[in-house]
């Protein structure tokens, strides 16, 4: 199966590997997936806490190129972001970005998993949820 | 990078199939334009230089498999022959039984035969692996019943090269008066393969995988003592002694014929050759941490290792160097199920280090400098994936990754 493009450039040129410091109050973590199905993904987020916009994002994904790829994509769109925008961030764009096929919708949809469960930790830490 | 790029992509997917040999390739050139004719076609002598290589050719594939010309069947690959001993036995001995024993690991095309069986109203037992591939003897020798016609056990695995204990296997068949088949697909023209020696009454076999052309293999039929008959799978003009209709692929038969006559002549250097090149490949990549080869050591083909990376996902990894090196993975994560490898899960194998696994496998062609190429390259490749796994910085924090709760999807 032929990549696309975007995935192969991600795939080769990941942006925002990394790891933030899960134990400070403003940083999120999302971490969705199992090693037994073949990808885990963790996505950490860094908020502003005055202004409720996402100054820092990275990812590490154990998975296919098209896995890695969405992950690196959605750091790249997350930072900026106010957090309430991030939520309404949906695979299917993930998806028409990345030019995935069918058979990888499932990664585009680890991602938006991933993206959700560090807004909702970051949440947690902060009393908002 | 640059060198790199200079390079020609390596090709160490030889399990999957071979290039022709080019000695094959002239070999079979006149008998696509002046030596054209129907090897069926009796009355003139277009036939008969038909008739005549396609005679050569089924001496050629005898001798390799020590066997009477006679005794092989010419089809259009593995997995037709595959179809018809199967189903063709099944047929064939109704009236003895309907129960065949095969084995988890088995290719697709015996596995599926076996399924379609199944649906014709036959019993199929599927025996399980030990954590090396191998199966166990004494679990084979219960499973067989009164009404079990055969024992069907693949001499070499396709994904790890494990070779199973075909002597003793033989030996338990005979004892019971079942068919012993084997799907030889990996082992023929790589090792030693005489299905006479081990009381293999049917064998598949194809021609790609050992620098023939594709589209051509063959079905061992053991002629005597005892008589075995497969009963056509296809009708028509009863070619191959009824047993497989259809006009002769003279070309790839005479190609069929030429790889078999060379790899006769050539398997014991070339094996001794790929075995030592595989283990530089092996030793060479076993200098990375947590990594592990899989399949039995000691009985295994010369040219294959399937090493899994743990922390690493197959598929991920072999992009990081599919534009240098032809490898193929045991993770399939291609499907919806993400399915990793059923050959590796069924040894065992945790789901994760099937997902990590990679096969490599050398062949005649290979070269000593493309085996250090390759070290280099996926060394590179895995020490990158683990950088970008979160479960290699887990397990590097020492986190117990099976207490770890994942949310599985």
């Amino acid at each position: 199966m032929a990549y696309s493009e975007k995935v192969l450039d991600h795939f080769n040129n990941p942006r925002n590997v990394g790891t933030l410091d899960k134990s400070k109050k403003n940083v999120g973590t999302g971490l969705v997936g199992a090693p037994e199905c073949g990808d885990v993904m963790r996505l950490q987020i860094e908020v502003d806490e005055e202004t409720g916009i996402i100054k820092d994002a990275k990812f590490k994904t154990f998975g296919c190129g098209s896995a890695i790829a969405s992950s690196s994509l959605a750091t790249e769109w997350l930072k900026g972001k106010p957090i309430e925008e991030a939520l309404e961030i949906d695979n299917m764009a993930i998806v028409e970005e990345l030019e995935l096929p069918p058979v990888k919708i499932h990664c585009s949809v680890l991602a938006e998993d991933a993206i959700k469960a560090a807004i909702e930790d970051y949440k947690k830490k902060n009393g908002q949820a | 990078m640059d060198t790199m790029e200079k390079k020609k992509l390596i090709y160490l997917d030889n399990n999957a199939t071979t290039p022709c040999d080019p000695r094959v390739v002239e070999a079979m050139l006149p008998y696509f334009t002046e030596k054209f004719g129907n090897a069926a076609s009796r009355s003139h002598e277009f036939g008969w230089v038909a008739e005549e290589a396609v005679d050569y050719a089924r001496e050629q594939v005898a001798a390799l498999i020590e066997t009477d010309a006679r005794e092989v069947i010419f089809t259009s690959g593995a997995t037709e022959s595959d179809n018809l001993a199967l189903k063709g036995a099944f047929e064939m001995y109704a009236r003895k039984g309907k129960h065949i024993i095969t084995v988890k690991t088995e290719h697709k095309a015996v596995l599926d035969s076996c399924r379609r069986i199944e649906k014709m109203g036959g019993e199929v037992t599927y025996l399980d692996v030990d954590h090396q591939g191998m199966i166990d003897l004494e679990a084979l020798e219960a499973a067989i019943r009164p009404d079990t016609i055969m024992v069907a056990v693949m001499w070499a695995n396709n994904e790890t090269g494990v070779i199973q204990p075909m002597k003793e296997i033989g030996e338990i068949c005979a004892r019971h008066g079942v068919l012993f088949f084997s799907d030889a697909t990996q082992a023929v023209g790589k090792i030693p393969v005489k299905p006479k020696e081990v009381g293999v009454h049917l064998m598949a076999m194809s021609a790609h995988k050992m620098y023939g052309p594709k589209g051509v293999g063959a079905l061992f039929v053991n002629r005597k003592a005892p008589r075995v008959k497969v009963t056509a799978q296809m009708d028509g003009g009863g070619h191959e002694r009824g047993m497989r209709s259809g006009t002769l692929n003279v070309p790839g038969i005479v190609g069929f014929g030429q790889a078999a006559e060379i790899a006769r002549k050539e398997m014991a250097e070339e094996a001794q050759r790929l075995s030592r090149l595989r283990d530089r490949l092996e030793q060479g990549l076993l200098k990375l941490e947590e990594t592990y080869v899989n399949g039995n050591p000691d009985s295994r083909m010369p040219h294959v290792t399937n090493i899994s990376f743990k922390h690493v996902e197959g598929e991920g990894l072999m992009m990081t160097f599919n534009k240098e090196i032809a490898v193929s993975s045991g993770s399939a994560c291609t499907s919806a199920s993400l399915e990793p490898s059923y050959v590796l899960i069924a040894m065992g194998l945790g789901d994760d280090l099937a997902h990590s696994s990679i096969r490599f496998s050398l062949g005649r062609f290979t070269t000593e400098e493309e085996v250090d190429y390759a070290i280099e390259a996926v060394s590179k490749g895995v020490n990158h994936m683990r950088e970008l796994s979160p479960i290699w910085e887990m397990y590097k924090e020492g986190i117990n990754l099976e207490e770890v709760e994942w949310s599985e999807h």
